[in-house]
């Protein structure tokens, strides 16, 4: 297992270096360096000479990606892309554009992003896959039907809807929860209670529907039949074969949001005020603070690659038949 | 011994729910934002929508960033909190300075002297003595008298997350050395001061210190510090420890008003040297998120992502309430605290609030002291009377709020490319076509359907509560508007189909070519509602037959096509600096083109008469003389028409009852100090409209058992039910 996860991780290198130029790119196309020195020197009464500056003491006066007047690697190193990339591969995101410290930054609010997204994720889990398995123990009945509408119903509705709709009950009408806000140690309980209820209920259309649909393949197998031929109540069949041999696409979707939690969720923070990672990338998108944006693409590139990796090692766990090999 | 020790961690674990439950269950709302020992501090609460990304008053340039900044740092001027017109007063200086004019030989010249024969100008500003810093590290000493915290060692460093984990701390007196510092660091390359361009313009030796500096900005932090120290501006000098001398290049009357804002506010060396040292930027503990000033408050907590806090600085002087003010003033108690040592409140809470649904439920239910008001709310809170003016609803007015309006010292125009072939250019034609557009771009239903009436239709380039304004009849733009009965009116789109037909655009189109008029228009989109005012615009074009291509980009591609003068009409603003007339006419001052100079004039206006005036105007006192040449240029703006005027904003704010003196000062940013407020009132109200309402939670609980009873009977039922 372990040659087999390094060489993952060895593949992973190209993978971050294109992530990584790509990134670049598509920021530049649309931010010119002196764009990004206007926005960060004002509006108002910016000289061509202080853009220059700017741009000196923040490393965007050389090329971007090639640099003609050089000679020899100086040509690719001396350059917007290599100063602002390489170091991100040891993990030093370096200063943002207005000069804050950014692994700092990230330390801070990937706990309020936590916060919210793992009693989502634990609560969504084990709800929806109760709700699914009570779906699938009356197939093909009225509960079932009606469930699926019902579901169909909660996925086509907007996830701000139930945000909007989530303050105005509990918190503007009932005056249970606060509308939005947030605060440290044991005074964030709650400002979570609205934002995680509001996730659960949010994903309950989809996540309840695809598990629904993995329990209802796994109930027409052979093993299933077999256990029933044995006389096991329907209930252990569910709970103890089908919910079992399930687990590996449910271990598939699971696992390998795991560690993109730490990135947080745009609109669920924005309108709770919830100071988390979600809108740390945005904001830095909206200011042009391109140090940010790479560091955080690059971060959730990595998240995304370790998920993964994590995904095929957990078959392992669930599946004894799985074996990792190099 | 096993069920001992997990009989211990269940009674920890209930212990840990019911310490939870209980402070949340406490005298507090349950819905209360804030910690419940809160409940009744002498506190004001407010919001932020957007972080600020400067704390530093030579970078900062921002009204967001003013909220705060200008509660800490204080510059030697300021705006007098009730008196219109806006009037410059003492903050720390010890009276406004009164400029002395010399000659190039040196000799004083006479206050009346003509701004030709003036080679320089200076300004000596006393301070108050007495006045003293907040605490702050940066000025902690120990016996020996050397500072403590200006030679850190990581080992010092050790536990150091924020500027509050520094135990020690210090003060002193706030000397003329700290404003001067100040002055030389707008010069400063590596501070990106973004009012170092036109301060090279104006202060004696600025540029030249500033390219002395070039070297220097190789060179480490503590390096640029001590060259800064060591090194002077020729115009600006310090006296003595309570007063300073700024020399300006000729005679530059505004420059006064430049001393009321943030930029010139003192910056103690001290400082510098302390968030120069290496280790503390890693723990982003810098100046330009640490203030370090002598004002009424000072920054407790310092969290953008989530709140900012301002404490009351314990060596503030207590500077005395104003007891002057407008006609009906005193009647309405806003004097009531006249001579009473400000500030008010020990602390003043904002919290970051991004989206205005959340922000405004929770200033209805009383969490936040006074609020804006966002478009999608505000039928919900301000109604037009019969007499056409805004009143509070119903609703609004059962809870005590109170609506306080005012006219922004701003403009929002839709700008001619003055360089197209077309629409631009000193021909007739493209006059009239100009003065046609004028008539038919509707701005008072613009005004009624994207602002909620939050507006006034400018009729040229100053706005109301700016010298040389002009009200009524003679303030009217002749050319689109007409006075009717006492009344101003719009002129018809009939006389504007005329000018049509005279600029040679009959029906719109070219009687030349006979195609019709086309023109593009240079929109930032960004959203569905931009989609509706641009269709607006079309259509408001399409009245003359012209066809109007939207041409929408992002901010930086706008900003590129109006640099470069590709653009031909566009809509920008501008907000005011300060309360001159030369702030708003410099925006259609030739010299100050955007395409050729850079400057501000977007639409590259230039008219020699005008040019001229404008040269005039700007070192002219307020008088009959001044307002004569003001009246002469905007007559020739009006007539050449490179605007259409657009409108000037309206701020519209509400206020509950327990808030007091609370008065719109669209120039002043210092005002949290004369705040009041009843935290008592707040209390109790808060409580009465916050009440928890349960019966939900019983609905709720009741209807799951409902739904789960019968489900599992419904299992256990089939589980026991035979296959035939």
């Amino acid at each position: 297992m372990t040659a087999y996860i390094i060489r993952r991780l060895i593949y992973a290198i190209p993978i971050l270096i294109g992530v990584n130029l790509i990134t670049f790119v598509l920021f530049f196309v649309v931010n010119a360096p002196d764009d990004m020195a206007r926005m960060h020197l004002g509006e108002k009464r910016v000289t061509e000479e202080a853009i220059q500056t700017w741009k000196r003491e923040h490393g965007y006066d050389r090329p971007l990606l090639y640099k003609t007047d050089a000679s020899g690697l100086a040509r690719f190193t001396d350059t917007i892309f290599f100063e602002k990339s390489i170091r991100l591969f040891v993990f030093d995101f370096g200063s943002s554009d207005n000069g804050r410290d950014i692994g700092y930054d990230i330390s801070q609010r990937m706990w309020p992003s936590l916060a919210v997204a793992i009693p989502v994720l634990l609560v969504g889990l084990a709800f929806n896959i109760s709700y699914a398995l009570f779906i699938v123990f009356f197939r093909a009945t009225y509960v079932d039907i009606g469930s699926v509408v019902l579901l169909v119903g909660m996925m086509s509705i907007s996830g701000l809807f139930y945000i909007i709709g989530g303050q105005f009950l509990l918190g503007k009408l009932f005056h249970l929860v606060p509308i939005s806000g947030y605060d440290t140690g044991l005074e964030a309980w709650k400002f979570l209670i609205l934002p995680v209820i509001v996730g659960v209920i949010g994903g309950i259309g989809a996540g309840t529907r695809w598990y629904r649909t993995l329990f209802l393949e796994e109930i027409s197998k052979d093993y299933v039949r077999t256990a029933r031929a044995k006389g096991l109540s329907e209930r252990r069949v569910l709970f103890r074969h089908v919910l079992q041999n399930a687990l590996i696409p449910i271990l598939t979707g699971v696992v390998v949001v795991l560690p993109l939690l730490f990135m947080g969720s745009l609109i669920t923070e924005s309108f709770f005020g919830i100071p988390g990672l979600g809108s740390y990338t945005i904001d830095a998108i909206n200011s042009q603070d391109f140090a940010i944006v790479r560091s955080m693409v690059f971060l959730g590139a990595v998240l995304y690659i370790v998920g993964l990796i994590l995904t095929d090692i957990s078959y392992t766990l669930v599946d004894p038949r799985v074996r990792l090999s190099s | 011994m096993r069920s001992i020790e997990r009989f211990d961690i269940r009674r920890r674990l209930l212990l840990g729910v019911a310490a939870i439950l209980l402070a949340g269950c406490g005298e507090a709302p349950w819905n209360d934002p804030y910690p419940a020992n809160d409940a009744t501090g002498n506190r004001v609460y407010s919001s932020f929508a957007e972080r600020p990304k400067h704390l530093d008053p030579a970078r900062s340039y921002s009204a967001d960033e003013y909220a705060f900044l200008a509660q800490i740092y204080e510059p030697p001027l300021q705006y007098h909190f009730l008196l219109r017109p806006y009037r410059l007063v003492p903050l720390t200086a010890l009276e406004v300075p009164e400029p002395a004019y010399f000659d190039a030989d040196g000799n004083l010249l006479p206050q009346d002297a003509p701004a030709e024969s003036i080679y320089r100008s200076e300004y000596l500003i006393r301070i108050q003595p007495g006045i003293r810093y907040q605490p702050h590290p940066a000025f902690a000493t120990n016996d020996s008298g050397d500072y403590r915290h200006h030679a850190l060692t990581a080992r010092d460093l050790r536990g150091i997350k924020q500027l509050g984990d520094f135990e020690q701390t210090g003060t002193r007196e706030l000397t003329a050395e700290d404003y001067v510092h100040q002055i030389k660091r707008l010069a400063a390359p590596w501070t990106h001061s973004p009012i170092a361009g036109v301060m090279q313009k104006h202060i004696l030796g600025f540029d030249e210190y500033a390219q002395g500096l070039a070297e220097a900005a190789e060179t480490d932090p503590l390096q640029r510090v001590a060259r800064l120290r060591s090194s002077e501006i020729a115009g600006v000098e310090v006296v003595d420890p309570y007063s300073y001398r700024i020399g300006v290049k000729g005679k530059y009357p505004q420059f006064a008003y430049w001393l009321a804002m943030p930029f010139f506010a003192p910056m103690p060396w001290e400082a510098e040297v302390f968030y120069a040292q290496p280790g503390l930027r890693e723990r982003n503990i810098m100046l330009d998120w640490y203030p370090v000033g002598t004002g009424p408050f000072m920054l407790g907590e310092n969290n953008p992502n989530l709140r900012m806090v301002l404490e009351r600085n314990p060596n503030f002087r207590g500077e005395p309430y104003p007891s002057e003010g407008m006609p009906g003033d005193a009647e309405s108690g806003i004097l009531a605290d006249a001579g009473r040592p400000m500030p008010f409140i020990e602390e003043a809470i904002y919290s970051l609030e991004k989206e205005s649904i959340p922000r405004w439920n929770k200033f209805l239910q009383g969490f936040y002291d006074s609020s804006g008001i966002a478009s999608d709310a505000f039928d919900q809170a301000v109604q037009i009377d019969a007499g056409g003016e805004p009143v509070l609803t119903d609703a609004m007015r059962e809870r005590g709020i109170s609506l306080l309006t005012s006219v922004e010292p701003s403009v929002m125009y839709m700008g001619f490319n003055m360089l197209d072939p077309v629409i631009g250019g000193d021909s007739e034609r493209a006059r009239l076509l100009r003065r046609a557009i004028s008539i038919a771009v509707d701005f008072e239903e613009f005004i009624s359907i994207f602002t909620n009436g939050r507006g006034l239709v400018a009729q040229g380039p100053i706005p109301p509560g700016i010298f040389g304004y002009r009200e009524g009849e003679a303030g009217i733009n002749p050319f689109a508007y007409e006075w009717i009965d006492g009344r101003v009116v719009r002129r018809s789109l009939d006389e504007a189909r005329v000018l049509m037909e005279q600029a040679g655009y009959p029906g719109g189109r070219d009687q030349a070519t006979g195609r019709a008029l086309t023109i593009n228009y240079e929109a930032i989109a960004t959203g569905p509602d931009d989609r509706a005012r641009l269709n607006w615009i079309r259509k408001q074009f399409a009245k003359l037959g012209i066809e109007l291509v939207i041409r929408s980009t992002d901010y930086n591609r706008f900003q590129e096509k109006i640099r470069n003068g590709t653009g031909q009409v566009f809509m920008w603003g501008w907000n005011a600096d300060y309360p001159d007339p030369e702030n708003f006419l410099f925006l259609l001052y030739g010299p100050n083109g955007k395409v050729e100079h850079q400057g501000e004039n977007a639409s590259n206006y230039a008219n020699p008469e005008f040019d001229r005036l404008f040269n005039a105007m700007r070192f002219m006192d307020d008088g009959p003389e001044r307002q004569a040449a003001i009246d002469r240029m905007v007559e020739i703006a009006r007539t050449d028409a490179p605007w259409l005027w657009g409108f000037n904003p309206k701020a519209f704010s509400l206020h509950h009852q327990w808030m007091y003196n609370a008065s719109p000062n669209q120039m002043a940013n210092n005002t949290l100090k004369y705040r009041r407020v009843d935290p008592e009132l707040r209390e109790r109200l808060r409580r009465d409209w916050n009440t928890p309402i349960l019966w939900p939670l019983w609905a709720i609980g009741g209807l799951l058992l409902v739904i789960i009873l019968p489900a599992l009977w419904l299992v256990w039922r089939r589980e026991r039910s035979t296959a035939l």
